[in-house]
């Protein structure tokens, strides 16, 4: 690893990377004695600093492609580690009940502060696990998710505005609009595919957040709506911090009901159809799958949670505008996804919970922040292009005798 | 007896490209037929015609399955096709690569199936009878095709001879009454098209379909068929069994070219 042809590799991308950052590393104008300061210092340090990051990237794209070649080999029989925790009861019921303990405690044991992004972190899940059903499942690039999201926030804000409904009688109706728009989507983009889909999916969700900015009369425009009621309980008011702890437990409900249901999905007849689209259009028509159905059913299911999980956020943060609903949100869920693992109900809480959280943790850095997370992002794809947890299909066991 | 399949007058233009022309052509049941033809000559086409990737111009598709009246299929979807009884196989391999072998086979089923969203969420006694059926049915499905080791394993991850005999479980599961195999024996080596033969045969035999299939391999043609047509520049140039094609002069001009007198 450390012979010539090597190190005269490392050298050549020292010196670039030496060239490439030297305006920004080594210039530097002071303003107020008005001269130039060359920080040489620094050079070294990038010059040195990259030498031997060079080496730690061919040795893991090494180790990556070590790894594929023993895949093609045919030693496919090493499951993943963590589907062999699944799949291992001993295992896997201790850790699941000490993560559902976990997030029972964890307001009680944490600050407010802690508790509302714990909550921002659990509505980027049920986010992430709707466009799953999309992106992940039924292969529909959508770059427009977050419109479903702003149709979830604005029905309860409206709706509440208007004839003071609830927050829980507008939580169905939120789900049910966004399966509207679901459909209300699908329908001009059932034949389109892959970038020309992701192009009209984009242009839906810039539709809907300039129509809340400039249809003033129905939606207040850029000010927003102020003074969103938190969630009552059976008209029982509750304080501030109590009332971040009940949003934070309404959260978790809902995120458990959508695992539950996300789940039940992906192994019936309609999710299977999902991942044959996904995986071949012309071979799922021909095999007797109704292709308009089942995108239709994808989006509608898919921005179903997306409408659920409006409504709550409109509840938590007690104001809404369009500001909240912009392509960066969208951006940000599929980063959930594709992060997570495409296809994988684990993946994706993992992914929005590395996604929403590290950028709250790593603000100490504050500088440096949007760029360990843009760098995290790259290392990921390059290194773990399949998620964090890559989805692996259900096993069917059959009798011995059978499959002999 | 009235065929099951039977093509009359069938036109397809792409712009001013006439792809085929005319082409009239029928199977009866329990027939094995094979459709020939130089590259290009408008097999492929043929067959996306009849199963709905593509709208005809002219011409009727009409279909008449077991203990069913004749009708007309021109236009209809793919899935449509599908769900009245006609399955197909396709020349490049089209399987669901990242589904496993069994779900591939399920996939199958699905048109023959019933459960809905509700029955998806509630897992309903009927749903759970359902999938269980499936299961088994796809299962059993694999063990005739002889692909029932490999049924958990990606259908990405098979052999090819396997993936091209599990696109015949995939089609075989949709229930058809006739089957149409687009090229099953290319890139496979002579032993796996014996075996191949073999399955064919016995499809037709057991299973109780009909087979219309699409081939180069002549000699697996010339066993298998009970009729064979020729297609050149989408024209029908000859039909009938094997021993009267060998000998046809047309057919042997559009092989092999014309001779020419030195």
């Amino acid at each position: 690893m450390f012979n010539r042809e090597e190190i005269k590799k490392s050298f050549l991308v020292s010196l670039w990377f030496m060239f490439l950052t030297f305006p920004i590393m080594v210039i530097r104008v002071n303003t107020i004695y008005n001269r130039v300061e060359w920080r040489w210092d620094r050079l070294l340090m990038i010059g040195i600093g990259s030498f031997l990051l060079s080496f730690v990237w061919r040795y893991f794209i090494k180790r990556k492609e070590a790894g594929i070649q023993k895949a093609d080999a045919g030693d496919g029989n090493e499951t993943p580690l963590v589907q062999r925790i699944l799949t291992t009861p001993k295992i896997y019921y201790p850790s699941l009940a000490v993560i559902v303990a976990l997030a029972v405690a964890f307001p009680f044991i944490s600050s407010m502060y802690q508790t509302n992004i714990m909550t921002t972190a659990l509505i980027y899940v049920m986010l992430g696990l709707g466009i799953n059903i999309v992106v992940g499942l039924a292969g529909l690039l959508d770059l427009g998710y977050v419109a479903f999201y702003a149709v979830g926030a604005y029905a309860y804000a409206l709706l509440n505005y208007h004839y003071q409904l609830s927050f829980w009688i507008v939580l169905p109706i939120g789900a049910a609009l966004g399966a509207l728009f679901g459909i209300l989507l699908g329908f001009p983009v059932l034949r389109l595919r892959g970038d020309y889909l992701a192009i009209v999916t984009l242009g839906f969700g810039e539709i809907i957040r300039l129509v809340l900015e400039n249809w003033n009369a129905f939606s207040f425009g850029p000010s927003g709506i102020a003074n969103i009621p938190r969630p009552g309980f059976f008209g029982f008011k509750f304080s501030l911090p109590e009332v971040t702890i009940y949003i934070y437990f309404v959260m978790l409900v809902l995120v458990v009901f959508t695992i539950f249901v996300v789940n039940r999905l992906e192994n019936s007849r309609i999710g299977r159809a999902w991942i044959a689209l996904r995986e071949d259009e012309v071979a799922c028509q021909a095999m007797g799958i109704d292709k308009t159905r089942t995108k239709l059913t994808a989006f509608s299911l898919g921005a179903t949670w997306a409408g659920m999980v409006g409504v709550v956020f409109a509840a938590k943060t007690t104001f809404i505008n369009p500001a909240s609903f912009t392509i960066w949100e969208s951006i940000i869920i599929l980063c959930v996804v594709v992060l997570g693992g495409m296809g994988s109900i684990l993946g994706v809480i993992l992914g929005a919970l590395v996604l929403i959280l590290l950028p709250e943790y790593l603000r100490a850095f504050s500088e440096y922040r949007m760029l360990i997370f843009g760098t995290m992002l790259v290392l990921m794809m390059v290194f773990r292009p399949g998620g964090i947890v890559t989805n692996v299909r259900r096993t069917y066991k059959f009798k011995a005798e059978d499959a002999g | 007896m009235q065929p099951i399949l039977n093509v009359k007058n069938l036109t397809m233009d792409f712009g001013g490209l006439r792809a085929l022309d005319s082409l009239d052509i029928s199977v009866n049941r329990g027939e094995i037929v094979a459709l020939i033809g130089p590259n290009g000559a408008g097999k492929t086409t043929f067959f996306n015609c009849i199963t709905g990737l593509y709208t005809p111009t002219h011409g009727d598709v009409l279909i008449a399955p077991p203990g069913q009246a004749e009708k007309r299929i021109n236009g209809y979807k793919p899935n449509h096709v599908t769900e009245a009884g006609l399955a197909r196989t396709f020349q490049n391999i089209r399987l669901f690569q990242n589904m496993t072998v069994l779900e591939n086979v399920m996939i199958g089923r699905h048109c023959r199936m019933k459960a809905g969203i509700p029955g998806a969420i509630f897992r309903n006694p009927s749903t759970r009878a359902e999938e269980k059926q499936v299961v088994a049915d796809s299962y059993a499905i694999l063990k005739k095709i002889e692909l029932a080791p490999h049924v958990n394993e990606l259908a990405m991850n098979l052999p090819y001879g396997a993936q091209r005999r599990l696109e015949i479980a995939r089609a075989l599961a949709t229930e058809p009454f006739l089957l149409l195999l687009d090229e099953p024996a290319a890139g496979m080596n002579p032993q796996e098209t014996r075996e191949l033969d073999d399955l064919i045969v016995r499809l037709r035999d057991r299973e109780n379909v009909s087979i219309l299939l699409i081939e180069h391999d002549m000699k697996l043609v010339m066993s298998l068929s009970d009729r064979i047509y020729v297609v050149d520049y989408g024209k029908k140039i000859a039909e009938g069994t094997p021993e009267e094609i060998k000998n046809n002069p047309a057919v042997i001009k559009a092989y092999l070219g014309e001779e020419v007198d030195a």
